[in-house]
């Protein structure tokens, strides 16, 4: 019963906090605000020029137009940084002491990090939705269905990735771990994602690597829904996704546990 | 394993960080409703043993048993016995100050009825009920200090850790918060286990452990550790502390100590010894001072070091002289 509540008290901190935080808003919508529109317009054009006319360059990209195309990737971008960002609190915790409060409390550590699990993934997820506003920018039309469909999956695919944070942060003890964290795994999680290219008609050692990589998965079934596109089939997207977080979620709990 | 009333049992705990042995095995028992106190020197080992106690920190050897539950193996319901105030900063600055006792106050389990009440009442204890919805980052450092004892108070614990817990915070603040923990104690029966380098604050206490290099060096009421070291101090100015040195150790048969402030002894019944050393020594005497011996005095004389330099136990002083007291023959 108590750890219940205590779920709930690491979740309430963690929404508080960003909401006080209105520059981390700010922050983690502008960078790929930023991709999309620079990134997106300066490719969408420089494809269909290569391309010789935008409908030709557009069929490798399901018929789409890339900014159109990216956007979805650009969603799971936002929701990957925001979650491993919530996550790697962790670390800071630890640094100005407030870790140890929470450590002391009588409430069990699994509830400690399933409650930051969720606190991670609901920032996330709200993220994720303030993206949406640019749909019409980028020529999606998003129906109330995709947004009834979009909500859950978001919050799916953030719990993976603040899963995925926490078992990396659990017992980092240091700042400098940050940097690993960015250069070891966002990064390279980003950019094998499929958020930025087409996963058909890749080279081998590439397609291994963005098959081996979760988030492909997450990305993937974001662009079903959003614009309808789609490489991998929707139930291995999902089961994929699911599963990877039910593992890290599980690793999150026994690495957190272990912590002195 | 609850023999004796004991609320605390600690058998030869030890704490190894690395080459680091913090703590050497240390033996002791807290009893039930006491106020023990751990005085020692900077890194002797007291917040190692505390986070012990607590869960924080495994011990590497030894036992420790906390209100009938193994640190070790029941971790979950040591911490729901027990509260703590930490010696380093442990607030989240990016919460009010209610926020962060209401955080407290939600993972401790106190009841809803009581929640509200309990967080203003001990806002107002360390005066910070005005500033209850600023962000603790915009608070100085006595303030942060006050708002985290308020919070070690919230939850009215079975034993209550406090290390250190009023370092920096000024005299007025200081007695208040004691008086807080003397009415919880009172009306709660709370086990207080503190650490202080303060030594007014180590005379509050039931009970002292002394600790120095991991090892608890004496462990007693301070009355009994104070009566250890000797008698009352006494300190003698003159024109010559040389032959006043002499006659000390010569008639008296007590060991003295010359330094730039005089010559300095222990003795029983020190105001009965003041007229007869003005009798019996024949020079000028230019002062003569009496304090009863302090902590601080049980320390060094058990470890040959000063705890701190800057604490001195002023309020322990007694001037008895007056300066220049000059004598006719
Ligand atoms: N996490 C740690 N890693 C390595 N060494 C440690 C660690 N924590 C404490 N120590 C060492 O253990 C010894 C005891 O430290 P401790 O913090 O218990 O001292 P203390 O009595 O609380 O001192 P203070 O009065 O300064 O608070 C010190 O030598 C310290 O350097
Ligand atoms: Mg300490």
């Amino acid at each position: 019963m108590n750890d219940l509540v205590g779920v709930y008290t690491i979740w309430l901190r963690d929404l508080i906090r960003f909401w006080r935080d209105k520059s981390r808003i700010i922050g983690s919508i502008a960078q790929p605000t930023l991709f999309l529109f620079v990134l997106g317009t300066g490719l969408s054009s420089g494809f269909s020029k290569a391309f010789g006319g935008a409908r030709q360059g557009a069929s490798i990209l399901g018929g789409k137009d890339y900014i159109t195309f990216m956007y979805p990737g650009i969603i799971g971008m936002t929701i990957l940084f925001t979650s491993i960002f919530s996550a790697v609190s962790i670390i800071w915790d630890r640094e100005f002491g407030f870790l140890k409060e929470v450590l002391v409390a009588p409430i069990s550590r699994w509830s400690v990090a399933i409650g930051k699990a969720l606190g991670g993934s609901t920032i996330a997820m709200i993220q994720g939705s303030i993206m949406l506003v640019f749909a019409p920018f980028v020529g999606v039309k998003l129906t109330p269905l995709i947004i009834v469909e979009l909500f859950p999956l978001m919050f799916l695919i953030a719990f993976a990735m603040t899963s995925t944070g926490i078992v990396v942060a659990a017992r980092m003890k240091s700042m400098e771990g940050f940097q690993v964290i960015m250069n070891f795994i966002l990064m390279p999680m980003f950019f094998l994602s499929g958020a930025m290219f087409p996963l058909r008609g890749l080279p081998e050692w590439l397609d291994l690597l963005v098959k081996i990589n979760p988030l492909s998965y997450g990305v993937d079934i974001m662009r079903y829904v959003v614009i309808g596109v789609n490489t991998y089939p929707v139930g291995r997207d999902l089961a994929v996704i699911s599963a990877f977080s039910v593992v890290m979620i599980v690793l999150a709990v026994v690495q957190f546990g272990k912590q002195e | 394993m609850s023999d004796n009333g004991a609320i605390i049992h600690v058998r030869e705990i030890t704490k190894r960080f690395g080459d680091v042995e913090a703590v050497k095995g240390i033996t002791f028992d807290v009893e039930k409703g006491e106020l023990f106190g751990f005085l020692g020197p900077n890194g002797a080992g007291k917040t190692t043993t505390i986070n012990i106690l607590c869960t924080l920190l495994k011990p590497t050897s030894g036992t420790a048993v906390l209100n009938g539950f193994d640190v070790t193996a029941k971790p979950n319901d040591v911490r729901r016995s027990i509260g703590l105030v930490f010696q380093d900063p442990s607030l989240d600055d990016r919460l009010t100050a209610w926020e962060n006792l209401q955080f407290h106050a939600l993972v401790y389990g106190v009841p809803t009825e009581e929640r509200l009440g309990r967080i203003e009442n001990v806002l107002k204890m360390v005066e910070l009920y005005e500033r209850r919805n600023d962000a603790v980052k915009t608070f100085s450092g006595g303030m942060k200090r006050r708002l985290e004892i308020a919070r070690g108070l919230l939850h009215y614990p079975k034993v209550l850790f406090l290390d250190e817990p009023t370092l920096g915070l000024d005299p007025q603040t200081r007695s208040h918060i004691w008086e807080y923990i003397h009415e919880l104690k009172k009306r709660e029966g709370t086990t207080v286990f503190l650490t202080t380098h303060y030594m007014d604050e180590a005379e509050n206490c039931g009970r002292i452990a002394i600790i120095d290099h991991g090892k608890i060096v004496a462990l007693d009421t301070p009355d009994n550790l104070k009566d250890k070291v000797g008698g009352d101090v006494i300190t003698v100015k003159t024109d010559d502390d040389g032959a006043a040195k002499r006659l000390i150790e010569e008639r008296y048969k007590l060991e003295a100590a010359v330094d730039p402030h005089g010559v300095s002894f222990k003795v029983k019944g020190g105001e009965e010894f003041i007229p007869s050393f003005v009798k019996d020594f024949e020079r000028k005497i230019l002062s003569i001072s009496l304090r009863r011996p302090t902590l601080e005095d049980v320390f060094l004389s058990l470890t040959g070091r000063a705890i701190r330099d800057e604490e001195s136990g002023a309020k322990d002083q007694m001037r008895v002289a007056a300066k220049a007291w000059t004598r006719r023959r």
